[in-house]
Order: C-alpha cells, then structure tokens, then sequence
C-alpha cells in the first residue's frame, strides 16, 4: 500500500471507538421542536432523517479520496435513543467495560441525563417492545431460551443491488414520483398510507442530497485553505464528485464508490439496521465502471486498488453501535457484518469471476483490517485458483474471507420461491444468511437456545437455573419408556416456545412498521416504491423472517447419550444421568466418562450420532419454517451463533453430553468442541448430513494449524476439501489458522497480539478482544492436526 | 480368503500417503524393528495395551484413558466401510486408500482381500510398504496396487541387518521385480541422521535407483522425534532417544544430491 493508505489505515487502527451524542442531541431537538407532531409518522421520520443529515458535523480526513463519516469523526459512534435509550448505567458500563468499550465524554452523560433519557423514556422501541409482550415471553427471554433482536436494533439485514450503481437519487425521485401519481384513491383504502410513505421517500431521496452537497462546499472551502497543490487538486477533485454523486449516477470507479458510501452513510445514519448494510457483490457492481477507465485509459489497476483500500477504511470507521445487557452477550463486537461478496455467477448463470475479484482479494490482503468482512462465493464454475488465492490469505491466519457455495445459496433461494435470476444476484450477508440482495428484508430475530429447551424437558417444564415453571409439563423423564416418547415431548416444548417467540415478533414487527419506517432504506430496495410501502412493513420483493437456533451439536450429543446409554444399551437410568447433572458431574466420574468418551458424538461420521441431528435438525425445521410472519412473507430457520453460545451456555447446567454446567455450547453446525475425533473430513460429513438448503444459512467453523497448511499439498487438499462439502450442498465453512500455543501465549500477553484476528463466528474478531471464555474456547476448538 | 485381520488405526484426511486425500489403514505386524520407527505399537500382530498413565494430562476437562488396547480384529467390510466413507473426497482429490503398518504384506491375504474388494469399488490403492516379504506375495497382490510407497533404507546389507534386524536382499530383489513389471512406485528414503543420511548410503542408494528399470520419484522422509512417547507408553527401549532432527539446510541438501542425479524429489510424502 502507498503512504497515503498506510496513514489512514494506521490512523483508522488507532482510533479509539467513542460514543457520540451528536445524532442522540439531533433527533431529539427535532423531535421536541413539535413539526412531527402535524404530519404522519413516515413523514415525521424523512424529516427527523433530514434534519440530522442537514445539521451533522461534517469530517474530511487528512490525504482521504472517499469521504463521509457517520459521526463527527472515525469511530464516533451514533446512539438511536428511538431504539434504545441507553441508561446512565449503560453509558457507564460502555466507557468502562473491558472489551468493546466505548469511550464517552462527561458532557455526553450529562446531555443523556438531562434531556435524552427524560424524553425518550416509554417513547423508544426497546421500552414499548417490554411493555408490549406477554408474561410466558419475558419468562423465555429471561431465561434464556431466545434472545430479541429488535429491543436494539433495527430490522436492516439487507444489501445493496446492481440497480443503485445504475441510478442516482435524483432518478429514485423520479420514481417515488410517477408511483405517487399512480394512486388511486377511488380504488385503494391504502392510497393515503401509499402517499405519506412515498412522501417520505422523497423528502429521505433529498436529506442524502444535501449532506452530499455539504461534503461539497466543505471540500471547497478545505481546498481553498490548502496550501499544497496537489491535495488542492484532490480536494477539487472530491467537490466536484460530491456535486454529482448520489443525485446522480456514477460514472468513473471512483465515483461508483463515493456513491455508495453516502448512500451507505444514509443506511446507518437512519437506524441501526441490523448486519450492516453493504454494497453485496462488489466485483460484480463495480466490474463495468472498472473494465471501461481500464480500457479508456482513465484509471490503472494501482490507482483502482488505492481507491479500493481507501474504501475499505471507511467501513473500519464505523463500528457497530454500541449495545449492552443480552443483546451484548450475542453479539460482542465492533464488527458491523458488512459482508462483501466475491466471486458467484451472473444473472444468467455464467461464471461471476473478473480482474476484480482478484484485485479485491489482494485488498483484503493487504489491509487486513476488521471491517469490512469479506466472503468468497465458490459455484462449480470457479476456477480453482480464485479459490486457492483466498486459501493463500485464510492461511495468514486472518480468518477472512469465509468460503461460501454460490449454488446451494440459490437452491435455498428457489426454495423459498425466489425468481432464479434474484436468486443468482443474491448472496449472503451478516454472518452467513442468504439473501436476494436489494429486493429482500430478511431479517434476524432472536437465537433460539435448543438446548435450554432439552434442559427444560427433562426437568417437565421447570427451569432448573429458577425453579420456575416456564415450559409444558411434558411429564417426569424418568417415566419415559423410549427414547421416542422424549423426543415427541422435546418436541411440544421446542414448539411451545417457537410460538412464544413468533407472537412477540408480530408485536415487535408491527412496531417498527408503524412506528419506525424507514424511508431511506425503503428507497433502495426493491419493491417499496413500486408498492409505496415500507421495508419494515413488507415493501420489499420478499420478506422472510428467521429465528436463529443454537447449540445443534450439543443437543445433538446429549440426546445421543440418553438413547446410547439409557434406552439402546441400558448401562444407565434416567435417574443416574440426572442426579449426576444436577451436581455437575462432581462424583460420577465414571457414569461421566462413559457420556464424554464412549457415547457416539456428532461430527465424526457416525451415523448413529448423526441421524439423531438429523431429527433434532427436523424438529427445529417443522416448528418454523413456511409460517407466515406480518409481511407477507414466511419464517425459515438458519443456524448460526454469532458468540451466543458462550451467553446461551452461561444459562444452562450440566447437559448429557457431559458438557460441565455454564460452559458454552457448540456453535453453529459445528460439532461439540473437542468432540470430533477423525478430523476434517468426518466433520465435513457429518454436517452435510443437515439438509443445507432447507435453511437459510449454516455456520461451519474449521479450526486448522497453520502447519496443515505449509505446502502446495495443503493448500490443494484443503480446496478439495471445501468442493467436497459444497459437492453435498454445504452452505458455508470459515478457517481458523492458528496453532493454541499462539493463542495461549497471546492470552497471557496481550500486548503481543494486538493484531491477531481470529475467525470467531461469522465474522473475525481481534482475539484480544474477546472475553476470557470465548478465547478459551477458541483455543479447545480442535485442532485438526 | 481371509475375512478378518488386525488394523491398529485409520486415518483420514492423510495428505502424505499417495496423491489426494486419502484414508490410511494401518495393519498391525512387522518383521523389521528400525531404530527410528514412530509406530512402535505396530511391530507386534497381535493387539497390545499401551499404557497412558503417565502422560495423563491434568488439565484436560475430559477425562482421559489410563490405558488403551492397540489393534482390533476387523472384517474386510468393517475396513472397507470405513474407507469408503470419504469417497467423495477422494474423487474430488484424485485420492484413495493407503494401507500401511506394521508392514501391510504381514497380513498379505487379508491385504489382499482389501485391495481386492477397494479395486471393486473404485477406489485407488496405494501400499506403503518395507519390500520384506517373498516375492510370490507381492506377484499376488501387484495387480491390485494402483501405487507402491517403497521404502529404501540403506544398501549395505549388515548396515541394513543393524539398524533393521533384517538384511535387505529381498528388499532390493522385490523392488526390481515391481520396476521391471512397470508398477507405478515412489521410493521413500528415510533420512535417519547418522545411519541412512550418510555420504556413502546416500551415493550407493542413488545408484542403486539408476539400476532400477524405471527412474522413480523420491520422497525424502526425515527423521521425526515423533514416536518418543510411545516408546513410554509401551515400555520399550528407545534407541534413538539422543538423536536431534536434521536441520532444514541438510535436508535441502539431500535433495539437492538426488535432484542433481537427475531424479524428482519431494520432502515428506
């Protein structure tokens, strides 16, 4: 990387994340002033929107080509206090915790104490959703059988499409404009509702031209001030783009990506969606603006790659919003999930893979850095070397770019009945889940804790952890007589709490669509303008709703346990097993022996283990998915953990598997840790025994010692391997490279391995970042050696 | 036809026993007692109890064995059923099965029996074996071999007879016979420091290929300290317990001797 890229990313790794109340102060000002007090609620939000974009501090980083920060500088994080107003006690444990601390002034406290606390108390989101649900949800909630996405965050979880690279927002207007002449308000009782939120659109199309403008005049000015001629130029340079873009298409590489980044900063600057949205498949969008300057001369490969990398940093400047209690715990990061896409096929199917593909990969090489995330869609038409330049980067052991199969990606989508052609412009986004990128609202839930359940059930409906009853009475386990009988209880109880779940999300789905539109959003994605509807309330082409299971490997391995010892073989009773959970295990060592290394364990190709999984995996599947949610669209299921594992553990005792009280569970589709015995291929064959493409996205998590990797003869098996699993409709496998005596020593010197970045979940994560439990179990991981 | 033999471990996704990813059966048994061997627990037909106890490890959550039985009668189907497992991989990879020791040909008909019944399932064979046995075991197997792993330890015979226990002749006189009938072989050299990475065998072995009647790739397998522990676990003496591994430098050497006679070299498997 040149000098200029090597300061900023230097000056974008060294800076601190802090809170600021800047957008807190401003929506709230706009908020009293009363002007939302006359108008509809969309139309209230565009000009809250507005408002906020008009007044917003300005920041243009020393020696930067794409400009834009959310906050008043890198790493100033936004509040939503419409969402969720943090308490003082929040702000507290914000400045001070450990991991994920963000920094914040005294002046912010203050601010927060006197006004925004005060004014949004009982008005935000987080405060109406607790009012809203019933007594069985807080139960569930509190005791952890599944958590609450939206108390937070927005529901966002979507990505950009081709279509924004071809449009500015002065054409969006235009057709905000010809479906508001559209109405028809003879014939539709929705005309009105239609009208207000198209309106809003438009007055949201503008606020994103104005803050553009602002950038415009402000380079203007800097550029006048600047003494050096050639940063002069470059300042003029960003004016004049800053003119164009986003009121009207791009037409240069450069401008593409300056494009993008305001309409990005209009995504996070209106709500904190959920999995961050981000531009989807970058080689692919940018391909016809790159391949054009190239030809005609105007642009190089090395003034493409610096435009490249100056645009990574700007999604390193934006950490995710600061959240705290649960809904830290599921998800402690400062990654966003801004997922780039690389690699897939076209719309019509052929080969996705160009010049830029590569050039990307070498970005990501290069600047190593945390956001934004990265993935490689691998279809049967990629060519190997694509691929093995990605294993050439997972090999450094910086745990990017997870390794994707574009083709179960779009049977999943057709499966769910998407269009092919939606389908194969799709990708995924967040940590793993499938999408149809710009025309979809798919949104994340709650993680639905399976093994909480499993505890649940064996203690006929009581939560051990309380004593309270929070589930069915399914009966006393130790009257069962098959094996059969305790899985047809598990399951009334995994469906009990499905539809607990599923009744608070068409509560919490109906706030954010009448209470927290968002215009701006609904702008770029298909097809809310066509419809004048909302993305939060079912604008989108499709909309489907996910809850998240958890812990299939532990579940998986404990019912196994129960059925191998107890009801095949009989060397245990029910009531030995139980007494021994109930004091963890402490004077049973050999009934616990028998759990841990004699019962047949998921993960090492045995089928034993496996078509208990692939129950379990039904149960879960036939209690959610094609369930109508509040959009017009459908429930799926995926299985994903983010770090929830280590929360959703914390609230469990002792389990079958022999899993000691409170430690964390087994994450994603990943086998128990340490309970896979026959390395890499026989976890590969186990998991591809869950039938991938019923879902919407499976986590796969490969922890390899760097050594496995040394050689071309690596390298290639481990391409082999990853054809092998994509062959049996594998949806996703991510690599940690790092041997445990790295991470044992960066564990007792931190100061060492500021830089060491680890594959935690569906994303990398600084490994000293993390808490002690989750790098601990980092470490126990197995190590296919 | 022999149904059942003794196979001490299958290993998956092994990278170094033949191309691709391959599953390697290790058969328990074999007349050769090299100083350096890391299988220790292999020599011995029948299953033996290696004992564990004092590396047990503390620290781990899981409790561990304090001892375990090495080697369990296995019916060709039970073998073949693993193996056949991770058929997907090895199309994807161009792998196969590997069967190893011990030394595989100790259990020759139940060997052949493996290869036979791989072969009709379409799987690629490959056998990694010492040369030690008659030739008439090998005429009996070699169609059913898709790949020899052959190793070529020292040429001089009582050197060969010390460090091994056995002479070398029907070694040298099996190799031959595989070259000669155009069987596809890799030769495995050992580089045992001091014993077979000496100037003299190292010449002598390099001439002994050029006699051979096909020019064959090489694969250099140095010494590892390896098999330490399992000398413990059994209670056998370790006689290489002093020795250091080759450097890097060294090896590269070796390599490039047996590159500069002409032959493709590879380091490890």
């Amino acid at each position: 990387m040149n000098d200029r890229i090597a300061k900023l990313r230097e000056q974008s790794l060294n800076a601190k994340s802090s809170l600021s109340h800047e957008r807190a102060v401003l929506i709230t000002e706009f908020y009293k002033i009363g002007i939302s007090n006359n108008v509809s609620i969309p139309v209230g939000r565009a000009l809250a929107f507005k408002y906020i974009l008009s007044k917003k501090e300005l920041c243009i980083n020393e020696g930067e080509l794409i400009i834009g920060e959310r906050g008043p500088q890198p790493k100033a994080t936004p509040t939503y206090p419409e969402i969720c107003a943090h308490s003082l006690e929040d702000l507290e444990i914000l400045d001070n915790r450990e991991k994920i601390s963000f920094k914040i002034q005294n002046e912010t406290k203050e601010i927060y104490k006197e006004s925004i606390i005060p004014f949004w108390k009982g008005r935000s989101i987080r405060d109406r959703i607790f009012d809203a649900v019933d007594e069985d949800w807080k139960l569930a909630y509190q005791a952890g059988v599944f958590t609450e996405f939206m108390e937070q965050r927005a529901p966002g979880h979507t990505v950009a499409d081709n279509k924004i690279f071809k449009k500015g927002f002065v054409d969006f207007k235009a057709q905000i404009n010809k479906s508001l002449e559209e109405l028809d308000f003879y014939n539709d009782p929705k005309a009105y509702e239609k009208q207000e939120e198209l309106e809003a659109m438009e007055i949201a199309a503008d606020a994103i031209i104005i803050l553009a403008k602002r950038y415009s005049e402000k380079a203007q000015t800097l550029a006048k001030d600047e003494e050096d001629p050639i940063r002069r130029k470059e300042l003029v340079d960003i004016s004049l783009i800053c003119e164009k873009v986003p009121a009207n298409a791009p037409e240069t590489f450069r401008e593409a990506l300056q494009h993008y980044w305001f309409i990005h900063l209009g995504v996070i600057t209106e709500l904190n969606t959920w999995d961050s949205f981000n531009p989807g498949r970058l080689d692919q969008h940018l391909y016809p603006f790159y391949k054009k300057e190239i030809e005609n001369g105007t642009l190089t490969e090395e003034g493409a790659r610096e435009l490249l990398q100056a645009f990574w940093i700007k999604f390193n400047n934006q950490p995710a919003p600061p959240k705290v209690g649960i809904t830290a715990q599921e998800s402690n990061t400062y990654t966003d999930f801004c997922l780039i896409n690389i690699g897939g096929v076209k719309e019509n199917g052929e080969d996705g893979v160009n010049d830029l593909s590569y050039l990307i990969l070498d970005v990501i090489e290069e600047m190593r850095i945390l956001q934004p995330s990265s993935m490689l869609q691998i279809s049967n038409k990629t060519p190997d070397r694509l691929l093995k330049r990605a294993l050439k980067i997972i090999k450094t052991g910086f745990g990017q770019p997870s390794i994707f199969n574009t083709d179960a990606l779009i049977q999943e989508m057709v499966r769910q009945g998407k269009d092919i052609k939606d389908a194969r412009n799709g990708g995924a986004s967040g940590c793993v889940e499938v999408g149809a990128f710009g025309k979809e609202s798919y949104i994340l839930t709650g993680y639905f804790n399976l093994v909480k359940i499993l505890e649940i059930t064996l203690n006929n409906g009581l939560d051990p952890i309380t004593g309270e009853q929070i589930g069915l009475k399914t009966g006393n386990v130790n009257d069962y007589k098959t094996f059969e009988e305790l899985l047809e209880n598990f399951k009334e109880q995994v469906i009990y709490f499905v539809n607990i779940k599923i009744k608070g999300n068409n509560i919490v789905e109906r706030l954010y669509a009448t209470q927290l539109p968002s215009p701006f959003l609904s702008i770029i994605i298909d097809d809310c303008i066509e419809k004048g509807k909302d993305y939060n309330d079912g604008g989108a082409r499709y909309n489907t709703t996910y809850i998240q299971g958890v812990g299939l490997g532990t579940l998986t391995d404990s019912l196994t346990a129960i059925k191998y010892n107890i009801f095949d073989n009989k060397t245990m009773l029910m009531s030995e097993l139980l007494d021994a959970i109930e004091t963890n295990f402490e004077k049973s060592e050999q009934l616990h022996y028998k759990l841990v290394e004699e019962s047949p364990k998921y993960g090492n190709d045995n089928d034993y283990a496996d078509d208990i999984m692939k129950q379990a995996f039904n149960i879960y599947f036939d209690a959610i998915d094609n369930r109508p949610n509040t959009k017009g669209g459908k429930y799926r299921i995926n299985l994903l953990p983010t770090t929830v594992h280590i929360y959703f553990g914390s609230v469990i005792k002792a389990t079958p598997d022999g899993r000691k009280a409170f430690e964390p569970l087994s994450e994603g589709v990943s086998p128990v840790q340490g309970a896979d015995r026959l390395g890499p291929t026989a976890v590969i064959k186990s998991a591809s025994k869950i039938d991938h493409l019923k879902t919407g996205g499976t986590l796969l998590n490969q922890k390899f010692s760097p050594q496995l990797l040394e050689d071309e003869v690596g390298i290639n098996s481990l391409a082999h391997l990853i054809r092998s699993y994509f062959k049996m409709d594998g949806h996703q496998i991510q690599f940690n490279i790092v041997s445990a005596e790295t991470l044992r020593e960066a564990q007792q010197h931190p100061e060492k391995y500021m830089n060491l970045i680890v594959r935690v979940a569906g994303y990398s994560d600084y490994f000293v970042d993390l808490g002690v439990d989750l790098q601990n179990e980092i470490i126990r991981r197995t190590e296919h050696n | 036809m022999k149904e059942k033999g003794i196979v001490f471990d299958i290993k998956k996704y092994a990278l170094h026993d033949g191309p691709g990813i391959r599953t390697t059966v290790f058969l328990k048994g074999c007349l050769l007692k090299c100083w350096w061997c890391h299988n220790p627990e292999s020599h011995k037909l029948e299953p033996e109890v290696m004992n564990f106890s004092e590396d047990k490890n503390k620290n781990n959550s899981y409790l561990r064995r304090s001892s375990k039985v090495i080697g369990k009668s296995m019916t060709v189907n039970e073998v073949l059923k693993e193996v056949e497992k991770d058929v997907i991989f090895y199309d994807e990879s161009g792998g196969g099965v590997t069967f190893s020791g011990g030394e595989a040909l100790v259990q020759h008909e139940f060997l052949l029996e493996l290869l036979k019944e791989s072969k009709k399932r379409g799987i690629h064979t490959t056998l990694d074996t010492s040369g030690y046995v008659e030739q008439e075991i090998f005429e009996s197997i070699s169609n059913y071999v898709d790949l020899f792993l052959y190793d070529v330890k020292l040429i001089d015979e009582q050197d060969h007879i010390k460090y091994t226990s056995v002479s070398n002749a029907k070694i040298l006189r099996n190799l031959e016979m595989l070259s000669s009938n155009e069987n596809e072989i890799i030769v495995r050299i050992p580089l045992i420091p001091g014993i077979s990475d000496t100037e003299e065998n190292l010449i002598l072995v390099s001439q002994y290929l050029f006699t051979l009647n096909q020019k064959h790739e090489i694969h250099l397998l140095p010494f590892k300290k390896m098999g330490e522990v399992k000398y413990k676990r059994l209670n056998i003496e370790n006689k290489m317990e002093n020795v250091l591994q080759l450097s890097d430098e060294r090896i590269n050497q070796v390599k490039e001797f047996f590159e500069s006679n002409g032959f493709t070299v590879k380091v490890g498997g």
